[in-house]
C-alpha cells in the first residue's frame, strides 16, 4: 500500500480516525472496569473498617463533625466508633487513616487507607512496631505527641515528621469523636 | 536480522535501559523494590507491544506530518486502558507504581520504538521488537529493583532475609541509590558486551 501523502484531508482524516477509534476502545474499557474498580475500592475500606474497630454486627454510617466513620452496634449496644481520619503534615503530604475507638474511646487498631511516605523509612509507621503501641491507649491519658515533643509516641527512626503526622491524624480523630459524644 | 536477533536485541545489545539510556525516570522512581520494577516493567511491555502493533498496521495511512500526534494518541489509549485495568484487578500495585503508570505516555523508550522501528517494519517485525525491548526494559527493571531491595530492605520480592527488625543499607531504596545502581549496571552491560564481540 502507498503511504498516505501530506495533503490536509488526509491529515484530518487520518486525526480523525485515530482519535475516534481511541474514544471508543477507551468508552468500552472504561464501562467494563467501572465496576471491579468500585468493587475493590469498597473491599478494602470494608477490610480496614473491621481490622480497626472492635467486634460489631452493625455498622451504621455517621458524620463526627468534620469526619466521617460509623457507630458500631452489638445488639442494641453503642460497642465503638470507627473514623475516616487525615493529616496534611506528612512528609509527602496527605494521609489517609481509619482509627476505631471502643465505647470508652480507648484506641481499638488503626490503618493507613492512602499514603506517600518514603519507602525504608515513612511507611514504616504501616507496621506493627509503630502501630502497636497505640492499641488500647486512650488518649486523655496516653499524650499523642512523639517523646521529643514532650509526648508519649516512640517516634520511627529517621522519621520524625511522619510519626507526628501520624499523632496529628489521631488527635484530629480523638478531638471529633470527643465533641460528638458530649 | 533474523526474528530471533530482533527480538534478543532489547534484553543486552540494545537494551533500552542499560545501553540507550531512554526512559530512566520511571527506571529510577519506580525500582524500590523488585516487584515495583517487574510491574512497571510488565505494564510498559503491554503498551510497547500493542502500540508497536498497531502503529505498524496503521502506518501507510498516517501522513507523515501528523505521524507524532497519532503515535502519542495510539500510546495514549493503551496506557489509559493499563491504568483502568490495573485499578481494577491489582489495587496494591497500582498504589505502589501510582503517578508512574500514567506517565508511561512520555516514556521516550514507547515513542522511539514506534518511530524508529513500528513505523518502518513489518507488523510481525514489530510486535517481536516491542515484546523483546519491552521484556529487556523489564528485566533491567527487576533487577535493578532486586539489589536495590537486597541492600536497602534486606528483603528480596517482598521476603524479608535478614533480622525482621533490623535495617537495611537504607540510602539504596532512597533516590540516590537508584542512581548508583543504574550505574553499575550499565558498567557491567558494557562489560558484557565487550566480552561478547
Amino acid at each position: 500500500m502507498k503511504k498516505a501523502s501530506n495533503t490536509l484531508i488526509n491529515m484530518v482524516a487520518a486525526l480523525f480516525l485515530i482519535s475516534g477509534g481511541a474514544a471508543f476502545l477507551l468508552t468500552e474499557v472504561y464501562a467494563a472496569t467501572k465496576e471491579p474498580i468500585e468493587k475493590s475500592q469498597k473491599q478494602k475500606e470494608e477490610q480496614a473498617l473491621r481490622e480497626v474497630s472492635p467486634a460489631f454486627d452493625k455498622a451504621i454510617p455517621a458524620t463526627f463533625g468534620e469526619l466521617s466513620g460509623f457507630v458500631l452496634l452489638k445488639g442494641e449496644d453503642t460497642v465503638g466508633y470507627t473514623l475516616k481520619t487525615y493529616t496534611d503534615k506528612g512528609f509527602s503530604g496527605h494521609i489517609d487513616m481509619m482509627i476505631g475507638f471502643d465505647k470508652n474511646l480507648n484506641i481499638v487498631n488503626t490503618k493507613v487507607l492512602y499514603h506517600k511516605e518514603t519507602p525504608g523509612l515513612g511507611d514504616k509507621m504501616t507496621q506493627p512496631k509503630f502501630k502497636n503501641q497505640f492499641i488500647g491507649k486512650n488518649p486523655s491519658s496516653f499524650r499523642l505527641k512523639v517523646k521529643k515533643d514532650g509526648g508519649d509516641v516512640d517516634a520511627i527512626t529517621a522519621s520524625t515528621i511522619t510519626s507526628r503526622a501520624f499523632c496529628d491524624a489521631i488527635t484530629r480523630a480523638y478531638e471529633n469523636i470527643k465533641k460528638f459524644k458530649k | 536480522m533474523n526474528q530471533w536477533q530482533n527480538f534478543t536485541k532489547g534484553f543486552i545489545k540494545e537494551n533500552p535501559i542499560l545501553v540507550i539510556v531512554l526512559g530512566t525516570c520511571p527506571a529510577l522512581a519506580v525500582t524500590s523494590s523488585a516487584i515495583n520494577g517487574l510491574g512497571m516493567g510488565l505494564a510498559t511491555t503491554f503498551v510497547l507491544l500493542m502500540s508497536n502493533i498497531l502503529i505498524s498496521l496503521l502506518k501507510s495511512l498516517i501522513p507523515n506530518s501528523v505521524r507524532i500526534p497519532s503515535f502519542i494518541v495510539i500510546i495514549a489509549t493503551f496506557v489509559t486502558i493499563t491504568d483502568l485495568v490495573m485499578k481494577a484487578y491489582t489495587p496494591d500495585l497500582y498504589n505502589a507504581l501510582g503517578i508512574f503508570i500514567p506517565l508511561i505516555v512520555v516514556n521516550c523508550i514507547v515513542l522511539g520504538r514506534a518511530e524508529a522501528f513500528a513505523s518502518k517494519n513489518s507488523v510481525f517485525s514489530s510486535a517481536i521488537d516491542g515484546l523483546g525491548m519491552g521484556l529487556g526494559f523489564t528485566m533491567a527493571l527487576t533487577i535493578l529493583g532486586l539489589i536495590r531491595e537486597m541492600l536497602g530492605a534486606g528483603s528480596a520480592f517482598g521476603y524479608k532475609f535478614i533480622h525482621p527488625e533490623a535495617d537495611g543499607i537504607l540510602v539504596f531504596v532512597l533516590a540516590p541509590g537508584a542512581f548508583f545502581g543504574l550505574g553499575f549496571l550499565i558498567a557491567l552491560t558494557q562489560i558484557i558486551k565487550s566480552k561478547m564481540k
